[in-house]
């Protein structure tokens, strides 16, 4: 079991509120993502969870019990760290079986659930090799069978790709959301990357300056974006965020438009432009759009095999039933 | 990229570092020259010490006039005793204050470095009566306190330094994992230091070795060291050269053979953080 709910959680260093009072529940099972721009206070919110910090004011209960003064050892959650942690003086087994020992778990015991783990993550070749002696991903597998034989209530995971490179950073992702639905086990995932937090969350909470922005699925965040922000910080390329007269036409402060659903052509549409920077991703090619009277370039997702160059004349439609607009308070108008 | 160094500038430092070298040496080296030579010849001009014969006889004088074997255990006790006393304060110290920093943690260090720089002998008259009204006068034990706390500014300064190396995340791992403070200080921390710890207690135990104004202060002959072994040779009239020689050897002798076998772990705890 592993449910966690936050009252009225607050966190400040000193004269600084790093985390305003913020209510949030996480159900067992569930996988949440926290994401934000980095000095958000997600990092700081997973290490109140996990006990590292101490609230400010507030209360945490893990499954229903009152966690709030409990310490970290006491809360049943394995936490894996962006640095990995590993122990460098110990071999891969002792590294795994340390939370075990901890706990004074008889010693065959303790083997057969590294064994256990080491097989679930392919550690097997490894497991007398000291940390050092790894590479980056398998490290990560260590810290994450260190978390895993202790059968926790929930994971916490802080950054934990961010040092792997770019193909080993996809690769570890499915491994993650593969071993959530093996384990079932509430997983808690902080990260400053969006695509992350889209692919593996069932739920995001999204936060900026110690405030939760949005909760949602991933798909609720992208089509119902309930701010400004949200609606910037969710997708990839960022949304097209235009004020002014566009704006007030669609009786709104400012409206946003994603990149995808945007038509570009050569013969005519509703707003007109050059074509300034063109990116080239094979299937895609995003191009940002000067367009009259705009401050802002406007990016425009289309197919790979289109083909406009630096300086033609085009024509930008937005898709209407797409459009998002914002008060001036940055907030959704339905 | 690496700089180029021409052989030039390399023969002239490879001089300029051997002449140091020996400069500093050299008072060594003469030292373990007159010990094996006879009083007389100790006593004449450079030319005729080295030209003279060759003999050990200092070496059995000193033996037969002094026990050489009971200040050697003095030496060992006091030396060893404050380090580790040192170490047992010293670790939780540092620990404290690399992790749990507060806003005056600093100061704290600097004010400890400073206990450094009175000179001894200004607290000598109050050490001393504290000293003779408690008994501890002339004991292993006085001594293995008051070298302790001499020591022990740099004890911590040095532990504290490596703690700072060791990432905070890898405690705080093991505080996830269930270990309690003792069991982190005890499984992580203190295997993961072991190499800084090893420099520090080497460092100390040649300090407290060499350590001779408290030394010789505060003892008259149970618990005397080395240092005073080799006071007890100076006189100030006949010859006693050589024999004070041949115990300056016999005293630096054993600390000597240690710093040699160990001097790579010394320069890695003195350079410590310099370098990555």
């Amino acid at each position: 079991m592993g449910r966690i709910t936050l009252e009225q959680v607050t966190k400040s260093f000193g004269e600084v509120d790093v985390i305003r009072p913020l209510d949030l529940s996480i159900e067992d099972g569930e996988f949440v993502v926290f994401v934000g721009p980095s000095g958000c206070g997600k990092s700081t919110l997973l290490r109140l969870i996990a006990g590292l910090e101490d609230v400010s004011s507030g209360r945490i209960e893990i499954d229903g019990q009152d966690a709030t003064e409990l310490p970290p050892a006491k809360r049943g959650l394995a936490m894996v760290f962006q640095s990995y942690a590993l122990y460098p003086h110990m071999s891969v087994r002792k590294n795994i079986a340390f939370p075990l020992r901890m706990a004074k778990m008889d010693k065959a015991e303790q083997d057969r659930k590294v064994e256990q783990a080491a097989a679930v993550l392919n550690l097997g070749d490894y497991l007398d090799r000291r940390p050092g002696q790894l590479s980056g991903g398998q490290r990560q597998r260590v810290a994450i069978g260190r978390a895993i034989v202790r059968e926790p209530a929930a994971f916490l995971f802080d950054e934990p790709l961010s040092n792997l490179d770019a193909a080993l950073r996809v690769g570890m992702r499915l491994e993650i959301s593969e071993l959530h639905k093996r384990l079932t086990t509430t997983m808690v995932y902080v990260t400053h990357d969006q695509v992350e937090a889209m692919t593996m969350a069932d739920k995001i909470v999204v936060l900026r300056a110690g405030n939760i922005e949005q909760v949602g699925s991933p798909l609720d965040l992208y089509r119902r974006p309930l701010n400004e922000f949200v609606a910037g910080f969710i997708g990839s390329p960022k949304m097209n965020l235009l004020k002014g007269a566009e704006a007030a036409k669609d009786n709104a402060a400012t409206i946003g438009i994603r990149p995808e659903h945007i038509g570009i052509s050569s013969d005519g549409g509703e707003w007109a432009g050059k074509v300034g920077v063109s990116e080239h991703l094979g299937s895609d090619t995003f191009f940002h759009v000067h367009c009259d009277g705009m401050a802002e370039p406007i990016t425009v997702r289309s197919g790979g095999e289109v083909d406009f160059h630096r300086g033609d004349q085009v024509y930008l439609t937005p898709d209407p039933a797409q459009l998002h607009r914002f008060d001036d308070k940055g907030l959704r108008i339905e | 990229m690496a700089r180029a160094v021409s052989n030039r500038e390399k023969t002239v430092t490879t001089i300029v570092a051997w002449t140091l070298g020996i400069l500093m040496f050299f008072p060594i080296l003469w030292i373990a020259i007159l010990s094996l030579k006879t009083e007389v010849d100790a006593i004449r001009g450079p030319i005729e010490v080295l030209t003279s014969g060759w003999t050990t006889e200092s070496y059995g004088a000193v033996q037969a006039r002094s026990d050489y074997f009971k200040h050697f255990t003095n030496s060992v006790v006091i030396a060893l005793g404050s380090t580790l006393l040192g170490l047992l304060i010293a670790v939780p110290a540092a620990w404290a204050m690399a992790f749990v920093p507060a806003k005056r943690t600093k100061n704290v260090l600097m004010w400890m470095l400073s206990t450094k720089m009175l000179p001894p002998v200004g607290v000598l008259i109050p050490i001393y009566l504290i000293f003779r009204d408690t008994g501890l006068l002339d004991t292993r034990t006085g001594l293995v306190i008051v070298l302790m706390l001499i020591n022990l500014p740099i004890i911590i300064w040095m532990l504290y330094t490596y703690f700072r190396e060791i990432p905070g995340e890898i405690l705080e791992a093991a505080r996830m994992d269930g270990a309690s403070l003792r069991k982190e200080v005890l499984y992580v921390l203190t295997p993961m230091a072991v190499p800084g710890i090893a420099s520090t207690v080497l460092l100390n135990v040649i300090l407290a070795w060499n350590e001779a104004f408290w030394t010789l202060n505060l003892t008259a002959s149970k618990a005397a060291p080395l240092t005073a072994f080799i006071a007890s040779y100076s006189s100030p009239e006949g010859l006693f050269y050589a024999k004070l020689s041949a115990a300056s050897v016999m005293a630096i002798a054993p600390i000597l053979i240690i710093g040699w076998f160990s001097q790579k772990q010394l320069v890695r705890g003195l350079t410590f953080g310099a370098v990555k």
